[in-house]
């Protein structure tokens, strides 16, 4: 074949591609990397002014006005258990980047999503790509993010948000579209706008929908901190890398299982919250 | 009703909705004559509703009725552009609404057309009185206002007090109450209700019916109703349009499309249909020989004897029934000279023309004389004759008075009696 058909420089295209990029929008990627990197570091900075076991509790109170007892319970013994193995600080970066990446994943996704979801044009060019975002292997997206954002947590964010956006927009869609047809046609029967179709009606419905695709979003944006860590974004992923590299065996486990707490704990708070409104409703009986 | 039948609400004119792709040529086949298969096999397009045209009289209950597939839904939902019709003109009131904008559609959906839809298509995280009010809440009437409206519309559908509960938690029937508020709420014109009772129960269907009806008389408002179920349509219909393979084969009075199919598939479909639940005692009633109660029993003797018959009806001055009397006892008065009044027999088995024959039968069999028919301020309208009763049910054309003309009591038959 290689004799045949002269090879294309699909590698150099993207590298000059890149480049232009980087050399065009230098001053704009900085203020972008600027912008992210303040916003992380400023909620590491915030909620490292709270003592550990108060957040701890927080965190718990939090799990049990959205969820149950149980997972309040686990919230706060997990907690305190990360505490006590000494990874407090790492944890509250982890969490910075992974919170920050799922707001940035949902801020954009939702709309985009909503979008899609009225457009077979625009779900047309959507769904490829998004198949393209969650096929493609993690590590690739890191390469230009260093270039666009330097080493650091910002290359780590937006990776992230890249790989865990997908959920929310498919889910988004996917709710949205299961709205029954009839409901659909009872608001058009009455004179909705598209606008009051979408708020009043389509988005309350897929609301539990388009949260699973959240929690999907935030389980992503997790099982990439490690992967962030290598181009030196810090926290709990930065622990694990360093103790592959030094073959840690135990580090390697106490930081792992630290990663699984936090997981776990965001996980059942996200997944109740999108059942949430049904048990008021149920409650009312 | 003659009064109101003049003015036309909905005008539908030529309309035809083809789906599918090659809409243009099917369109153009459908011109040629050519039916709905060879069309589906010529350009792979579905004929949904194929050149139909009718009208809708204000203040009426308009039935479109047909088997599934037979265009009704489709139809219906062109009638406020949920489905956008192919060729056609829909004049509401006049207009066109086919060539309305999107702002004058929304317009007329919000203000003149109400629907009520087969599985309620209530909104599931609204409660009762927030589905109701949602006409009014997205033309953005303030809160206190719709409210009340709301809660007015769900008195009168008979479910005050369940305005806080969630749709899920209500019967099917009174979720189906709820989709008749809500469509009552913004005060449409006419209503528009897709196959409305056909996912309830037999016994509550039947309840919502009558109720549907003590509402149109109520309110006065155009109902269009869609059913599969013939005998729903016989029940509730002012008129009804009879729709196979979307076209319309008759449109008719129950009596009309009952007594005189147009073609063989209307007989077909109505030849099931039990004639004593739908023709009522109007439909069967003979003129009745009366006498005036001043008149003396000698009189009424003569009478009898001239038309050959036992008894015959007292009435006063105005045509008030007041009794009958019987020739024996007509003769007894004469004898000891008393008057008709003095002799008459004033507990009569009395009926009101709307019963329907099924619950004639009772009385009808029970009685010594032919039961009487009475307006409801006491006039004598006619007679049952148990003769006609039975012929009439035998779908026997000429034992049925067509538009409340009453024949003359056939002498034969007052004679059994």
């Amino acid at each position: 074949m290689n004799e045949l058909l002269p090879r294309l420089p699909f590698a150099d295209w993207i590298d000059s591609g890149v480049d232009w990029l980087v050399s065009t929008f230098g001053s704009v990627l900085d203020g972008i990397a600027d912008v992210l990197g303040g916003v992380v570091e400023g909620a590491v900075t915030v909620l490292d002014m709270v003592p550990s076991i108060l957040l701890a509790i927080i965190f718990a109170l939090l799990a049990y006005f959205i969820s149950t007892r149980k997972i309040a319970l686990f919230t706060l013994v997990g907690l305190l258990f990360i505490d006590y193995l000494g990874y407090w600080y790492p944890m509250l970066q982890m969490l910075a980047l992974v919170l920050t990446s799922v707001f940035l994943a949902v801020v954009i996704g939702i709309p985009i999503g909503i979008w899609g979801s009225q457009k077979a044009s625009v779900r047309k060019v959507v769904n490829p790509l998004l198949d393209l975002m969650q096929t493609m292997p993690a590590f690739v997206y890191l390469i230009p993010a260093i270039f666009f954002f330097n080493i650091g947590v910002v290359p780590g964010v937006v990776a992230s948000v890249i790989f865990a956006m997908p959920p929310t927009i498919r889910l988004t869609m996917l709710g949205i579209e299961q709205v029954p047809k009839d409901l659909i046609e009872a608001t058009e029967a009455f004179g909705s706008t598209t606008g009051q179709r979408l708020l009043k009606i389509q988005i309350p419905l897929a609301k539990p929908t388009i949260m699973a695709g959240v929690n999907q979003s935030i389980m992503l944006a997790l099982s990439m901190v490690v992967i962030a860590s290598m181009v030196g974004a810090p926290g709990l992923g930065e622990e694990v890398y360093r103790s592959v590299t030094q073959l840690k065996t135990g580090v390697g486990v106490e930081t792992g299982v630290s990663i699984v707490i936090v997981a776990i704990i965001l996980d059942r708070i996200t997944q109740q919250a999108g059942t949430r409104k049904k048990k008021i409703g149920g409650k009312l009986s | 009703m003659n009064e109101q039948s003049i003015k036309k609400k909905i005008v539908v004119k030529d309309t035809t909705k083809v789906f599918g792709k090659n809409v243009k040529r099917a369109v153009q086949l459908l011109k040629e004559g050519k039916s709905k298969s060879d069309i589906l096999k010529a350009t792979g397009a579905t004929v949904g509703v194929k050149n139909v045209t009718f009208d809708v009289n204000d203040g009426e209950i308009f039935v479109i009725m047909g088997l599934s597939g037979s265009g009704k839904s489709t139809l219906v939902r062109m009638l406020n552009r949920l489905i956008d019709p192919t060729v056609g003109q829909i004049l509401l009131d006049g207009e066109d609404i086919v060539q309305m904008s999107k702002e004058q559609l929304r317009e007329v959906r919000r203000k003149k057309i109400g629907m009520v839809f087969q599985n309620f298509a209530l909104f599931p995280h609204k409660t009762i009185v927030e589905n109701t009010e949602y006409g009014l809440e997205i033309q953005g009437v303030p809160k206190d206002q719709r409210r009340i409206k709301a809660i007015e519309s769900l008195k009168l559908v008979g479910l005050a007090g369940y305005e806080d509960q969630y749709p899920n938690q209500l019967s099917g029937g009174m979720q189906q109450r709820v989709g008749l508020a809500r469509a009552l709420a913004n005060d449409p014109d006419i209503l528009l209700m897709d196959e409305a009772f056909s996912a309830l129960d037999p016994l509550i269907r039947k309840d919502m019916q009558n109720e549907l009806l003590q509402l149109h008389s109520d309110m006065g408002k155009t109902f269009i109703f869609i059913t599969h179920d013939l005998d729903e349509a016989l029940r509730i219909g002012d008129r009804i349009a009879l729709m196979k393979d979307g076209e319309i084969v008759q449109i008719g009075t129950p009596e009309e499309i009952l007594m005189s199919p147009s073609n063989e598939y209307v007989e077909r479909f109505v030849e099931d249909v039990d004639l004593a639940k739908v023709l009522t005692a109007r439909h069967i009633m003979k003129k009745a020989d009366t006498i005036q109660v001043d008149r003396g029993p000698r009189v009424a003797l003569r009478l009898m004897k001239q038309l050959g018959i036992s008894s015959i009806y007292v009435v006063d001055k105005s045509n008030r029934l007041m009794g009958a009397v019987t020739a024996q006892d007509a003769v007894a008065a004469s004898e000891t000279d008393k008057s008709l009044e003095d002799v008459i027999i004033s507990n009569l088995p009395m009926i009101t023309p709307d019963t329907v024959l099924t619950e004639l039968f009772d009385v009808v069999s029970t009685a010594s004389i032919p039961v009487a028919v009475i307006s409801e301020d006491q006039k004598l309208l006619g007679i049952i004759i148990r003769g006609v009763l039975i012929g009439a049910l035998s779908g026997d054309n000429q034992f049925i008075n067509n538009d409340g003309i009453i024949e003359p009591a056939d002498q034969t038959n007052s004679e059994v009696v």
